[in-house]
């Protein structure tokens, strides 16, 4: 296997990336050599949105980007939406309005969630479920989900208020 | 009674209200360690050969090359399984690795350990099997008359149900055959584990499953070590449903690490977990239904056949409750119900959320909508008229001695005003924008439908929880092998101990083998009631020993103290004692909750197999576009009987949750199997819900009556709600179409009435 070492921006932090095979998956690549296991791998195919991150503010599926192409570039995974030992309106959202069950889409909800009211802090209900509709959730139903949101935005707009 | 002053009041929240989870911040934030997330220093891959035919004779395997490979440490086959070779939920019928046939298309025939995952492939692709590749048995109907696939030979299970005067007959007849297809149950998180050989020669998995003891029990046997010395830890689980109740990759895992002598960690592609574990059972059901010209009930006549897939799995159990809850939550007093279960070279199917009564929801609920057609009446009318109360005799004969509020879930649900506001968004039209043939033909249409399943294992299965309670300094820590896998056990478990204990801070000990006995399976509603029971036991013998213990060193009346809001305090109001001052020394209780006993159905289907029932409705309102068979359901609503509500904001998001997967089987949800061979493995082929295909879930009421003999009265919730959801939704479908559409899902061809295979 063709192997290679670079270096990876993620969540403001630079991380080499030592002896990896070029094919790996930036997904695969967070989670296992990176130690950010927050990017889930529920399809790996683009599918599920479980692996949702941004590269340079663009919400991506981490498991169809090579992580060797992701060099230069802003990475933001779920362990970087705020600053260690806070939460973001968002998690905070999605405990106080229930939308967390297993969990496992939950991450890749919410850096979508995060992007999609950085752009329109007022979204709705149809805008909201367009823009989530790339991330399956098998357990809620979105209904939470969709509750989360509205509290979230709620909250960012008197905070930007 | 003297005021008790209480100095430290306990906020964190008890039963009844909404407390949030205690998981709920490392799940947002990421730092929650799911099964797939594990890693270990010096950790190899794991991966599994499986069979690309459904049916074959093995003749040879080679594995010389895949072993030559660099980086390869391990590739294992049925000749290095020390123990026993094959395992099973309720009888071992099922391989650990294929050795001379296999049986269905994905059926693990070889297992590789390696430095990356990318060579863990390679070798994979290396091993060379000489198939000799025979016809596979793919008909139900035909497998039991078939030559046997199996050693246990094709038929799984047959229950005959013969309940009352058995020549009754109605003066209104209806007859219809209903079809479900195969469904996933698409969790998430998909089946992985970390296994990690002991120095006692032994093994420890961590892994997500939903019953951790009954794991390690069927490994222990394959692995021919004794359960001591095989120890499973709960990973975090990214959703169950029913499809981790079978062992997947736990046995092979631990045959990896104890070969290697190293940490293995096996992860799933969902391809692989398409085929790795077992799915709803196919249905086809012949129903006939006999009323008097009032709309009385008189008789039901049914068949039943499941297929099974190529091992048993729980298919015995589910056949059993297909049989006994086949026609429904009505009183009837003559019934002919034959239910079989097969084997064939299709995907094994086992447990999945609704277990057996979701496919016979769908027949009896089109029956009672075509018998109501027949007589010119309501159909909610006829259904109120023939609904199922306390008191009343099931089809098994046995009497419902708990609540059975039956009518009022479906009055609730049908009362309950619909918030439907016509968008003027053309995303909001069946096949969402410019993917409608006309918008002026869209139809739209409604309906109800009804249905109810047994809490609790059956059929004198000796069902039971254990939990430990330990209490020191004010803080309780309760270890319980319960699996968590988002229903929101833990929730609850922090809420009944500080109910119970008045405690502020619960700490949950992992669930593991080696720390507390078997908790039993998180499935069929039963972790509420079970290890929910078994935590409130132990935490009042722990309350108990606590008084006892403060009566005596402080020579007051034990009758006179009580413990409440993190004070132990004297009802005279002559002492006061805080809980942390009075539990230095610790207090601990380890509690096994057995529920009341149940029996075997006899040779009729009679017997009082079951402890306690639930019942839920759902109304849906769908819009069609008849030109091109697109579907959108608009508004469901529901209905739901659950004793007592113990925490709202969890039981919204289980029927919240349920009903999509309801709607889901409705409309979209299929495993396409053609000749054993699964066509759909992947979510970009097998389509769940997003959030533009559900609808607003409307909870038009929880209906709290409380449960005898339940911990706090309450029912468990998860599995009513994918019952009657896919009924309803179905029957809105022939509503606005006016067609039969007796096959679930409804596919738009069955809309615009083409062959679906006219290719």
């Amino acid at each position: 296997m063709t192997t290679n070492h670079y270096t990876l921006k993620v969540n403001g932090k630079e991380h080499q990336v030592a002896d990896a095979w070029t094919g790996e998956s930036l997904l695969w690549v967070l989670r296992e050599r990176l130690g950010l296991p927050g990017a889930k791998n529920a399809c790996e195919e683009g599918e599920c949105g479980s692996c949702s991150v941004r590269i340079d503010n663009e919400v991506v599926c981490g498991c169809l980007v090579l992580a060797a192409t992701a060099v230069d570039c802003e990475i933001t995974t779920i362990e970087g939406l705020a600053p260690e030992g806070e939460l973001a309106d968002v998690q905070e959202a999605f405990i106080e309005a229930g939308a967390v069950q297993c969990g496992f889409c939950t991450p890749g909800l919410l850096v979508t969630i995060d992007k999609l009211l950085e752009t329109n802090n007022q979204p709705d209900d149809l805008t909201v479920r367009e823009a989530i509709s790339g991330n399956l959730c098998r357990c809620t139903g979105y209904g939470r989900i969709l509750e989360a949101v509205n509290l979230a935005a709620t909250k960012r707009r008197e905070a930007t208020s | 009674m003297t005021d008790i002053q209480i100095t430290s009041p306990v906020s964190a929240p008890r039963i009844g209200e909404s407390a949030p989870r205690p998981d709920g911040v490392p799940k947002v934030t990421g730092a929650f360690t799911f099964s797939s997330d594990l890693w270990h220093n010096n950790m190899l891959w794991g991966g599994t050969l499986r069979s690309p035919h459904p049916s074959a004779n093995i003749k040879s395997i080679d594995i010389s090359g895949a072993l030559a490979i660099n980086g390869v440490s391990a590739v294992l086959t049925h000749t290095d399984v020390p123990g026993s070779l094959l395992y099973g939920l309720e009888h071992a019928d099922q391989p650990v690795l294929a050795a001379d046939v296999v049986r269905y298309e994905g059926e693990s025939v070889a297992i590789v350990a390696a430095d990356h995952p990318e060579t863990v492939r390679r070798a994979l692709a290396a091993i060379v099997v000489d198939y000799q590749v025979t016809v596979p048995l793919v008909d139900p109907e035909a497998a039991e008359a078939a030559e046997p696939i199996h050693p246990d030979g094709n038929l799984i299970r047959r229950l005959r149900l013969r309940h009352g005067d058995q020549n009754i007959q109605g003066e209104i007849q209806v007859e219809g055959t209903y079809e479900v297809g195969m469904q996933d149950q698409a969790f998430l998180g998909p089946e992985s584990g970390l296994a990690l050989p002991s120095e006692d020669g032994g093994v420890e998995l961590f892994v997500s499953t939903q019953w951790l003891h009954s794991d390690r029990d069927q490994v222990a046997v394959c692995l021919g070590l004794p359960p001591e010395k095989v120890r499973f830890t709960l990973s975090g689980v990214g959703g169950a449903f029913g499809a981790r109740e079978d062992l997947s990759l736990h046995a092979h895992l631990c045959l990896l690490a104890l070969h290697t002598g190293r940490p293995v960690k096996m992860v799933y592609s969902r391809e692989e977990s398409f085929h790795g574990h077992v799915h709803r059972h196919p249905a086809r059901m012949w129903y006939r239904h006999h009323a008097d010209t009032e709309g009385n009930l008189l008789r039901v006549e049914a068949r039943l056949i499941l297929d099974g897939g190529a091992y048993a799995s729980s298919s015995g159990a589910v056949i059993s409750n297909a049989t006994c809850f086949a026609a429904g939550p009505y009183l009837i007093p003559s019934a002919d119900i034959d239910g079989s279960v097969v084997r064939t070279n299709n995907p094994p199917c086992g447990a999945m959320r609704g277990f057996g009564a979701v496919q016979t929801c769908i027949g009896h609920e089109a029956q009672m909508d075509k018998l109501a057609a027949a007589l010119g009446m309501d159909p909610v009318e006829l259904r109120l008229k023939n609904v199922l109360k306390s008191g009343d005799k099931l089809l098994t004969g046995q009497i419902i001695t708990g609540t059975a509020p039956v009518a009022e879930v479906i009055k609730s649900c049908v009362e309950h005003p619909s918030t439907l506001v016509q968008s003027d968004d053309m995303m909001s039209l069946p096949g969402g924008a410019g993917r409608t043939a006309d918008p002026q033909h869209i139809v739209r249409g409604q309906a109800m439908a009804v249905g109810f399943k047994n809490l609790l294992f059956s059929e004198g299965f000796d069902d039971y929880s254990s939990a430990i309670c330990h209490l020191v300094d004010g803080v309780a820590t309760i270890t319980c092998a319960c699996a968590e896998v988002g229903q929101g056990f833990v929730t609850l478990a922090q809420q009944i101990t500080r109910e119970v204990l008045g405690v502020e801070e619960v700490i949950l000990a992992p669930a593991a083998t080696a720390t507390v006995g078997s908790a039993g399976s998180t499935s069929a509603s039963r972790q509420t009631w079970m290890s929910g029971g078994a935590i409130q036991k132990a935490c009042e013998a722990v309350r108990q020993q606590l008084l006892e213990r403060v009566a005596a060193e402080h020579q007051v009346d034990l009758d006179d103290l009580v413990l409440a809001d993190g004070q132990i305090v004297s009802l005279a109001g002559n002492f006061s004692l805080s809980l942390a001052a009075a539990t230095t020394e610790p207090l601990e209780a380890d509690i096994e909750y057995h529920h009341a006993p149940t029996y075997p159905v006899d040779e009729n289907g009679q017997g009082n197999a079951h402890v306690s029932f639930a019942f839920a409705a759902h109304r849906a309102v769908v819009d069609v576009d008849p030109d091109l068979g697109l579907v959108k359901v608009v508004e469901l609503t529901t209905s739901q009987d659950v004793g007592r509500l113990l925490n709202p904001l969890q039981a919204i998001g289980q029927l919240e949750g349920g009903t999509s997967q309801g709607v889901g089987l409705a409309i979209m949800e299929e495993v396409l199997v053609t000749d054993g061979h699964i066509r759909n493995a992947s979510f970009t082929d097998y389509l769940i819900p997003t959030a533009l295909d559900m609808p607003p879930v409307e909870i038009a009421a929880f209906i709290e009556q409380p449960e005898p003999g339940a911990p706090f009265g309450a029912k468990g919730i998860g599995e009513p709600p994918s019952i009657s959801s896919t009924a309803a939704v179905v029957a809105a479908l022939r509503d606005a179409t006016k067609l039969e559409l007796p096959r679930v899902p409804v596919r738009p061809t069955d809309i615009v009435q083409l062959e679906s295979d006219a290719s």
